[in-house]
This record gives C-alpha cells, sequence and structure tokens, in this order.
C-alpha cells in the first residue's frame, strides 16, 4: 500500500492529502491546475517535508514527523519523472541514463540498461546531446533515466503535459508498455482525464489541496457526485472490454464487456486483448424504445440508475447495462419528454465514430476485466 | 630587446597572478556557494567583508594586509613563527595582493553562475540518487564551470594589473614583487627610463593579447561541453 496522510503549507496554499492506495499498477492523482497534485508527488518524493504527517510505500517510511523520520530523497529510491524532462545538458543522452544507475546499488539492479533502451528505442540517440532531441525524445530518455535508476516507485508529473497532440500519442504507449514490461506501481499526476482514463487503474481525485475521492477508476468515474471536479465536457464512464473480433472490410471492431457489445474503429490490439473504452456521457443519446432506422450502430438496452442536474440545464443519467454503469448527458428539455426516471428501461446510443482513438486504452493481458 | 629585469618582472607578474587566481578559486567557489544559496547569520556580513577591495582604495586594503599578515600582525607572526611563510617583501605576499584584490570580481562572476543554474536539475539528480555533494560534484559544479572560467579569467587580469595593494603591503622588490606595473612605475621614476618603460608597456600588451586568446580558448570549449 501507499498511504499518503500529510499536511503542507505553502504561501497562502494549504495542503491536506490523506489517501491510501494499492503499490501495484498505475494511481493517478487527477486535479485542476493549482488543486495539489505537483505538490502532493513532490512530497512523496521527499522535494518538499510535509509540515506535519507521514508518507509511507509498501513497509518502508518515506516520512513521519511525529517520529521525526525523513528518508532524503536519494534514499527513497523513487523514479521521478519531471513535465520538463530535466535531462543533465552537460552530458550525454547515455550519461543521462547511466546517471541514476551508477548509483543503484550493484547488487539490486534488476532493470537492464540494454532492455530499456530497446523498450524505449532511443538507442540511436545514446551519444546525442540533450539539447539536439526533440521534445518527444527528450522525456523518452527521462523516462528511461528514472526507470535506470532501479526505483521502486516511478513518479510522474504531467509527463505529457509539455508535448503537443501528436507527441502526446508517440508518448502514452512507451509508457503503456513500461507498465505492462517492469510491473512497477506508478504515480501518475495529470489534469487530463483522457491520459488518466487510457493507463490508470486507481484515480485519487484532487480539489483545492484535499483528496476529494480515491478508488478504482471505474468506482471513481460513475460517481455522479464527483462530476462537477471531473468536469462537464470530461463526463463519462470507463468500460473494460476484451477485443472480440475485427471487420476488415468496414475497419471496425467488435467489444464486448459486461453488459453489451461496442463497435469501434479498427483496434490495432489482438483478439481476446483487454481494451478499455471511455464513454464520454456528451456522446450517449437514450431512447425509449429501439430505433432501428438509424445510423447510430451501437444500441444498448437498459435501466436508468440515476439522474443529476447539470448546470440547471442538463442531466447526467446513469444507464446500468448488465454489470456496467454507463453515463449519457442530455438536456433537460428531453428528460421531461421522455419522463425518464430510475427504474425505466431505456436505450444507449453511441455513434461509433465517437470512440476515436483517445477513447481508447489497452491494458495488459491479465487485465481487470 | 628586453634586459633580464624587465623579463623577469614579466614572469614575475605571471607567476604572480597565476598563482593569486589558482589559490583564491576553491575559496571564491565556496563563498560564492555561501552567498549564493546559504541562510545563515552574517550573510550580509560576509557580502559586504568579500566586497570591501573593490569599494576601499588599494592603498586601504595594503595598509591592512601589512597589519593582519605584517611580521608583528596576528596572522603574519603566527605564521611565521609556525610555518615560516612571510609575506612581506615576498612573491607570496604580492600574490596575496592581488588575490585579495581580485577577489570581489571572481566571486561574482562565479555568484551569477550558481545563480543560473536551474535548482530543477539537482533535483532530479537527488531523486536519480545522488547525495547532496554528489549532486554539487556531478551537476552543480559542471553547470557553474562558465561562471568559473570567467571568474579566473577576471580575476587573472585583475591580478595583471594590481599596483596600489602590492606596494603598500610587499613593497617593491625587484625579482620579488616587482611585478609590471610596479616596473613600469620604477622606469617612469627614474631620470632616463623611458625606453625601458615602452619596452614594459609592449610586454605588458604581449601579456593581455595572449590571456584574452587563451581565455576564448577556454570559454569555448566549457560552452561546448555544456552543449551551448
Amino acid at each position: 500500500m501507499i498511504t499518503v496522510d500529510v499536511r503542507k503549507r505553502l504561501g497562502s496554499f494549504s495542503l491536506d492529502a490523506v489517501f491510501a492506495a494499492p503499490s501495484a499498477g498505475v494511481i493517478a492523482v487527477f486535479g485542476r491546475s493549482g488543486a495539489g497534485k505537483t505538490t502532493v508527488i513532490n512530497l512523496i518524493a521527499g522535494i518538499l517535508a510535509p509540515d506535519s504527517g507521514r508518507i509511507s510505500v509498501g513497509d518502508t517510511v518515506f516520512d513521519d514527523t511525529a517520529a521525526r523520520v525523513s528518508v532524503p530523497p536519494e534514499r527513497r529510491r523513487v523514479g521521478f519523472v519531471f513535465q520538463d524532462s530535466r535531462l543533465f545538458p552537460h552530458l550525454s543522452v547515455e550519461g543521462n541514463l547511466r546517471f541514476g544507475l551508477t548509483r543503484a546499488p550493484a547488487a539490486d539492479r534488476p532493470l537492464g540498461f540494454g532492455p530499456v533502451v530497446d523498450v524505449l528505442g532511443v538507442g540511436h540517440l545514446l551519444g546525442r546531446r540533450p539539447q539536439t532531441l526533440s521534445a518527444g525524445e527528450r522525456q523518452r530518455i527521462a523516462l528511461g533515466r528514472a526507470l535506470l535508476a532501479q526505483p521502486r516507485l516511478l513518479l510522474m508529473d504531467e509527463p505529457l503535459a509539455a508535448l503537443d497532440g501528436p507527441r502526446k500519442a508517440e508518448i502514452l504507449p512507451y509508457i503503456e508498455r513500461l507498465r505492462d514490461q517492469f510491473g512497477l506501481p506508478i504515480i501518475y499526476v495529470s489534469h487530463s482525464l483522457d491520459e488518466v482514463v487510457r493507463l490508470a487503474d486507481h484515480l485519487v481525485v484532487v480539489s483545492d489541496g484535499r483528496v476529494a475521492a480515491c478508488g478504482p477508476m471505474g468506482d471513481i468515474l460513475s460517481r455522479l457526485d464527483l462530476q462537477p471536479l471531473l468536469g462537464r465536457f470530461e463526463a463519462g464512464a470507463v468500460v473494460d472490454c476484451v477485443v472480440a473480433a475485427h471487420d476488415d472490410r468496414y475497419r471496425l471492431s467488435t467489444l464486448v464487456f459486461d453488459g453489451g457489445q461496442l463497435r469501434v474503429p479498427i483496434v490495432e490490439r489482438p483478439v481476446g486483448e483487454a481494451v478499455r473504452v471511455r464513454l464520454r456521457a456528451r456522446d450517449v443519446a437514450l431512447a425509449l424504445s429501439e430505433p432501428t432506422d438509424v445510423s447510430i450502430t451501437n444500441r444498448l438496452p437498459g435501466t436508468v440508475a440515476g439522474l443529476a442536474v447539470r448546470d440547471g440545464m442538463f442531466v447526467d443519467v446513469a444507464v446500468r447495462l448488465g454489470g456496467t454503469t454507463i453515463r449519457a448527458l442530455i438536456s433537460q428539455e428531453s428528460q421531461d419528454r421522455l419522463g425518464l426516471r430510475i427504474g425505466l428501461p431505456v436505450w444507449a446510443l453511441v455513434k461509433t465514430v465517437a470512440l476515436d482513438n483517445r477513447s481508447l486504452g489497452w491494458l495488459r493481458r491479465t487485465g481487470a476485466v | 630587446m628586453p634586459s633580464h629585469a624587465e623579463i623577469t618582472a614579466f614572469t614575475l607578474s605571471l607567476e604572480v597572478a597565476a598563482a593569486a587566481t589558482l589559490v583564491s578559486l576553491p575559496l571564491a567557489v565556496a563563498i560564492a556557494w555561501l552567498l549564493a544559496r546559504g541562510t545563515f547569520w552574517g550573510r550580509q556580513a560576509l557580502d559586504a567583508v568579500v566586497h570591501a577591495p573593490l569599494v576601499l582604495p588599494p592603498v586601504v586594503i595594503g595598509y591592512l594586509l601589512l597589519l593582519t599578515f605584517g611580521v608583528r600582525g596576528p596572522v603574519g607572526s603566527w605564521l611565521d613563527r609556525v610555518l615560516g611563510i612571510r609575506f612581506v617583501f615576498t612573491t607570496a605576499g604580492a600574490a596575496l595582493a592581488a588575490g585579495v584584490m581580485s577577489f570581489p570580481l571572481m566571486v561574482r562572476a562565479i555568484r551569477l553562475s550558481i545563480d543560473a543554474v536551474d535548482g530543477g536539475l539537482e533535483w532530479a539528480a537527488r531523486t536519480l540518487g545522488a547525495s547532496r555533494a554528489d549532486v554539487f560534484r556531478s551537476v552543480t559544479l559542471p553547470l557553474m564551470l562558465p561562471g568559473i572560467v570567467s571568474g579566473a579569467i577576471v580575476a587573472f587580469a585583475a591580478s595583471l594589473g594590481e599596483f596600489g595593494a602590492t606596494i603598500t603591503f610587499a613593497s617593491n622588490i625587484e625579482g620579488e614583487t616587482r611585478t609590471l606595473p610596479l616596473a613600469i612605475y620604477s622606469a617612469i621614476q627614474s631620470p632616463d627610463g623611458d625606453r625601458v618603460a615602452l619596452r614594459l608597456v609592449l610586454l605588458s600588451f604581449a601579456l593581455a593579447v595572449g590571456a584574452l586568446w587563451l581565455a576564448e580558448v577556454a570559454d569555448r570549449r566549457v560552452r561546448r561541453m555544456l552543449g551551448r
């Protein structure tokens, strides 16, 4: 377990963070800018010291102000990937990658130089200077450098925030690969729900210096009360699926989940692999009977499980499909017209084209499905 | 052709400036570090003391050195008794005077380079397993190198030109403390020293041009090392 129970004042900002998360998989610390996400991760790394409280990872105590324990950052064995890479300008790429490696105990170096360089695909960059790399390459080297320091926990502070769209898409698969291949717990700070949904298993929602919620990804995202924090247009549900079939003629794939199936633009993953889909609430429409004369392919029968008004004009509807709950954002007018109430059977409609690859993430084969 | 005495003044100047620069460099790095990063009581006072040679007349510094490091001074008498080192009328004394006078220039250049080091890189190094001392050696110091080089160059140049404190403290003794500026001064004082003074001025020029060229080379090397 990773347990955090700390207080920290920084000028006019005060953080009071309490949460516990399993030390496995990806734990996302999510919140808006200024919510205190970076403060949390800096406290875990030891870059900041808590005013009071306790931080522990597994059976190692990092900080405990009551017992006057404070492990310096260099002995915490946490790899840190910063938003701005922070590569050493006076060292070559290889010198950067080896910086932490040579400082790790010789008897405890499970991650070899070769394998990490291969996974990140940076072999051809080793002799270069950091200044000559693209932003995406720099961030890959930063990932490798943190990994090679042989950490027990990897911390990432908005590692994609400094990159533009295409570069983000270039780096995400590398993060997924190291999550799946090296089995290190990762704490991933982000204000982007897209990234978080694609990568994380566990979600810690931070707001105004407090932890608003903490739990498994699916549970948190389907909670209606957290929607103001997650944002109206970000609102949605996460559905864990398995690839069932590919249709090469129409370039579509069929995904099955506990509660139905989805046709989505072709997924470059083998049949049987776990895939996670984010259904944004604004992309889901509702009908009282199955409409067959519409272009919408995904028509899923279910029942209304919850209703919450948003901004005075929208209604956030939770719809239960078998063992899965998804969300639909409709206008209040539509709610009145359809007479929606809890328990009413409805059809959830999702356009195939609404599910672009920003809504799809890959899970390891032994995933949660 | 320059006479033997003129050549001696030339080599002595180099020797004094090199000694002053090399000996004060580690101390300047330490003081600059304390001034840039330290949070201790008396930092302002230290800052003032370090900068005193910049604002006080050189003669005053020379006199203060005489009071402290003279054979009867508190430090000077101890050094003489215990280690057998004398500063008055010696090349070491000339180097001490030059080092003290150029010290603030050196500290300022190095301090600026410390301020320019990105603290984020140092924290990154800590998370990669480097202790504070290790971070200083492997990250901070290399990144400070441009400032250290330019501090050394400025101090070396200032030491070559040091006059007031040297003549007050170490006196004007041929082969011991008579550096180029002092030799030029002596030549001007003598009835027909114009030709000698002129030759010494040319030597000064040669020294300055040579030193500037070396400085340029060093600076370029350091920048290439840092990839700038």
